[in-house]
């Protein structure tokens, strides 16, 4: 299981949770179990062909998964993922 | 040996006595020239912050006028300033603050024809905006005339802050290679602010900015301050710089200004 940040512009699909959990073995798999959870989340994150938007990031602790492996990217229990979009105010992002 | 006034020197003692500043410091903040695009929730605090410090010559851009609904957040701005342009009515602020401090008031809507023109006379470039067009259009003239420029964003109850070194640290585009497309954005009802996020993300800014000035300290170079209000809880993430970024990646495609569709409906309708 592992810790996953959830940014204000997606927290009305998460029931206004900041922190929520999730499982799976690579970013993939966990986003897939967060639209389980959390039906519609995965279409805000991700684009038609499922890949993750050029205006939000995923970083696993620090790190950007686009300069390790993208979706793909292996996570481990205790990870804490955040996912971060860009931000204006008065505009939502994602 | 600074050539400091007496009450100059009484105005900034609490500053002029720290080691890291001293009179060479107060010097440096004298003779800065920061254009800060936005005279809204980020550059109240921004403005007000830099003016106090001294900052010799202060730029401000917005098109807007002062609204009821903007005062819960731009403490720039006071009851009897609603109508008047934001320009002004901060001009009037940061002369009352502080007289030394030279204005410049720009009335205008950053754009591509005329972004270069107003970025020239000044060192450094701070983001106050609120939208996608202005951010991009920013962070692209300031890469192209390698100006520092000290980035934030806030939404409800979170703030981001990254500082910007052309070429020397990743920019806005290796971080977010482009804005949401016109259309995906749902509602700007749905959003708001906290007006006290504005202000500890507008401030975190104007330290930047300082700390830039005076060459002391590390800077956001790299690295993503994201604030969560809720949480109360700063969290820093790692920015490299992106060798595909299409503005200062190894091969750019990105050589001209652009200008963006604004995508807020509401925005629109104003």
């Amino acid at each position: 299981m592992v810790k996953v940040r959830i940014p204000s512009p997606l927290q009305k699909l998460t029931d206004n949770q900041v922190l929520v959990t999730g499982k799976g073995g690579t970013i993939k798999e966990l986003i897939d179990d967060l639209e389980r959870q959390f039906p519609g989340i995965k279409g805000r994150i991700c684009d038609e062909d499922g890949h993750i938007r050029r205006f939000v990031n995923i970083y696993i602790n620090e790190e950007d998964i686009r300069f390790l492996n993208g979706e793909e990217t292996a996570i481990k229990s205790g990870d804490e993922i955040s996912i971060i979009p860009a931000i204006a105010g008065g505009e939502t992002d994602v | 040996m600074f050539d400091f006034k007496e009450d100059q020197i009484e105005r900034y003692s609490r500053q002029i006595i720290l080691p890291q500043i001293g009179g060479m410091g107060q010097k440096k903040i004298s003779e800065a020239k920061v254009l800060i695009v936005g005279a809204g929730g980020l550059g109240s605090p921004l403005a007000l912050y830099l003016a106090a410090a001294g900052v010799g010559k202060i730029g401000l851009v917005d098109s807007d006028k002062v609204e009821l609904n903007n005062l819960q957040r731009q403490i720039l701005h006071t009851t009897i300033d609603v109508g008047k342009p934001k320009v002004i009515s901060g001009q009037e602020k940061i002369e009352a603050l502080n007289p030394e401090v030279k204005v410049v008031t720009i009335k205008k809507r950053l754009t591509s024809e005329n972004a270069l023109n107003i970025l020239e006379d000044y060192d450094l470039v701070v983001d106050g905006s609120d939208n996608f067009p202005t951010r991009y259009l920013m962070n692209d003239a300031c890469l192209f005339q390698k100006k520092p420029l000290f980035h934030a964003g806030i939404l409800r109850f979170e703030g981001q802050v990254m500082t910007i070194l052309p070429h020397q640290g990743p920019c806005y585009r290796c971080l977010f290679p482009e804005p949401p497309p016109p259309g995906l954005i749902p509602s700007c009802q749905e959003a708001g602010i906290l007006g006290s996020v504005a202000g500890v993300i507008g401030t975190i800014q104007a330290t930047e900015v300082l700390k830039f000035i005076l060459g002391i300290g590390d800077l956001l170079v790299g690295r993503l301050l994201v604030f969560s209000a809720l949480e109360m809880r700063f969290h820093l993430v790692k920015v490299p710089k992106n060798p595909h970024c299409s503005l200062c990646g190894e091969n750019p495609t990105l050589n001209e200004l652009i200008d963006y569709e604004e995508f807020c409906l509401l925005r629109r309708q104003r």
